[in-house]
């Protein structure tokens, strides 16, 4: 398989990553080499086997509903890189 | 008294409890060998300030009582710590100031610790040498320019080089044990579920845990005691009987059976990784364990199911870096645009790297045959840990193929760099726990460590195998202070 770079550049869409040329080209070719290696697991034969999807064999604890976290406003903002009177401030998305 | 920072965890305890030493000379005392060894970059964040006036408030009304009575402690970079800035290692959390604490750090301060600062990492836990973290290398304190392995290399470099105590790192897929092995020091990956996972910026959830990075085995168990609670904050936490991990310490593992599993003994392995897992066999028997030949025919692969399975998580857990809620924002002309250019300039190189391995396997058309594909495999390394287990007690392994490397020896080869996790991975993708003691040192004088692998929840039985194999092998650690001028 060879991941190409027309490949990378959909990947680096979906992944909100801008990608430029030469850095496309650099990602091809350690991608090509890493799914190489990965490339294995196809000697396996698995169509009878479960994924595994979680180590811990435990169901998940209910609890009753309450509300922890109050007025923590402050708290949320506070590391925002652009803020104004409590709400996140982005670039304009609406013409 | 002298040599303070020279003193094990356990000792200083016992000197603090006795009132033979102070919270303030002993934090004193880090902080002043921290401030000599800045060569070694293994703080991203310094508190010494406030560790100093903490230590002296201790001192007015000390609690004896607690477990870690005024002792300072350095911790991993990747532990959220409230109004400490927390990085990551990472450009994109360059200014977070966590307005929270996470529980295995809250754990460790309700037993009287204080934070001397936040430590060195790989960028989001991401390498095995600490060369992807934003804030540059770490010295291994055993020789210049030598690696301290990773990601929590600036951990092992501080354990390592006296500049703390004992400290905590997390361990996706070797991160701790790995860099213990690295620089002569013990390193503990609990089992999934032990600790919380509650406020560490998350990896690979599925398979993410935080553990202790120790001088010795004793003081390694002391604080696995400490940071081991089950949390309702962490759903995955899990809650079973923790044991007192170091009152119940002891060296008699009489009888016990140890698997030594033959698919560790890998192609091109070097001679001196042989001789030492030889060696270690032997010691186990001088304990009068017995040691039993075991398969565990999965294992080569661990590492590509790993690399499917934990870049698909990290590309998903990543995605909340996006230049809006915190952390570095790029300037761009529309909102994806801005997106694309945080990510772009805020990530490393191998964070970009797993990012889009992870979104490749986890998108339309590919899902089934790499991730679904890779969960099945994961299934059947499980099953080998499980087939093993109804014959022996624990598992005997190299922790590296090798020990440290040279910085830049293997930056641009990453399916080299990852093949430094290939006896580490599969105990991280069976969700059990692993320590990685000193058992030696190469013809460089580098040193070397054994893995020793336990069953799901056996800490205790792990841990008692490792203080009784560090009597027998009675390791020294060469630490020069070379870069002390």
């Amino acid at each position: 398989m060879s991941i190409d770079l027309k490949t990378i550049k959909h990947i680096s869409k979906l992944s909100r990553i801008s990608v430029d040329e030469k850095k496309a080209e650099k990602l091809a070719g350690d991608l090509n080499s890493i799914f190489d290696f990965i490339e294995k697991l196809n000697e396996l034969k698995t169509d009878n086997v479960e994924p595994l999807t979680s180590v811990a064999e435990t169901t998940l604890k209910l609890r009753p509903d309450e509300v922890k976290s109050k007025d923590i406003r402050e708290q949320i903002i506070k590391n925002s890189p652009q803020d104004n009177e409590d709400y996140f401030v982005v670039p304009k998305v609406i013409e | 008294m002298s040599d303070i920072t020279k003193q094990s965890l356990t000792e200083l305890v016992v000197n603090i409890k006795d009132k033979k030493l102070s919270s303030t000379e002993v934090t004193k005392a880090f902080i002043d060998r921290s401030e000599k060894s800045k060569e070694l970059n293994a703080y991203i964040t310094e508190d010494f300030t406030s560790a100093l006036d903490k230590a002296k408030k201790f001192d007015q009304k000390p609690n004896l009582d607690l477990k870690l009575p005024g002792i300072p402690m350095a911790v991993k970079d990747l532990f959220c710590t409230k109004d400490v800035k927390t990085t990551a290692g990472s450009k994109i959390l360059n200014n977070f100031v966590p307005t929270y604490e996470s529980t295995v750090t809250d754990n460790i301060w309700r037993e009287g610790a204080i934070l001397l600062g936040k430590l060195n990492c790989d960028e989001f836990a991401m390498g095995s040498s600490n060369e992807t973290s934003f804030f540059g290398n770490v010295q291994n304190p055993i020789d210049k320019d030598l690696v301290p392995g990773g990601s929590s290399g600036g951990s092992a470099s501080a354990v390592a080089g006296q500049l703390t105590p004992i400290t905590i790192g997390t361990d996706t897929g070797g991160s701790i044990r790995q860099p213990a092995s690295f620089t002569g020091t013990v390193g503990l990956k609990p089992t999934y579920g032990s600790c919380s996972r509650y406020g560490i910026v998350a990896f690979a959830s599925s398979l993410d845990q935080a553990g202790p990075m120790a001088q010795n085995v004793k003081d390694c168990a002391l604080l696995q005691e400490v940071i081991s609670t089950y949390d309702p904050k962490d759903s995955t936490s899990i809650d079973f009987k923790r044991n007192q991990y170091s009152k119940e310490l002891t060296n008699n593992i009489k009888g016990k059976k140890i698997g030594i599993p033959k698919e560790y003994r890998v192609d091109g392995m070097p001679k001196e990784i042989e001789d030492l897992w030889q060696k270690g066999i032997q010691f186990v028997k001088d304990c009068g364990a017995e040691t039993i030949d075991i398969s565990l025919p999965h294992t080569s692969y661990a590492l590509p199911t790993y690399y499917i399975v934990a870049p698909a998580e990290a590309s998903s857990n990543l995605a909340r870096y996006d230049g809006v809620k915190y952390g570095f924002r790029a300037k761009g002309e529309n909102l994806i645009d801005m997106y694309e250019k945080t990510r772009s300039e805020g990530f490393g190189a191998e964070v970009q790297r797993r990012i889009m391995i992870g979104t490749y396997v986890l998108s339309s058309g590919y899902y089934d045959a790499y991730y679904l594909k890779a969960q099945k495999v994961r299934k059947l390394i499980k099953n080998d840990f499980d087939e093993a287990y109804k014959k022996v007690d624990a598992i005997l392994t190299p922790s590296t193929p090798s020990s440290a490397f040279k910085i830049g020896e293997k930056t641009n080869d990453p399916v080299s760099m990852y093949l430094n996790d290939i006896f580490t991975v599969p105990v991280n993708l069976a969700g059990l726990p692993g320590i990685s003691i000193p058992a030696g040192h190469d013809s460089k004088g580098y040193p070397l460590g054994l893995q020793i692998i336990g069953k799901a929840f056996d800490e205790q039985n792990i841990l008692n195998i490792a203080f009784a194999m560090e009597e027998k092998i009675n390791f020294k650690n060469k630490i020069t202070d070379w870069w002390i001028k």
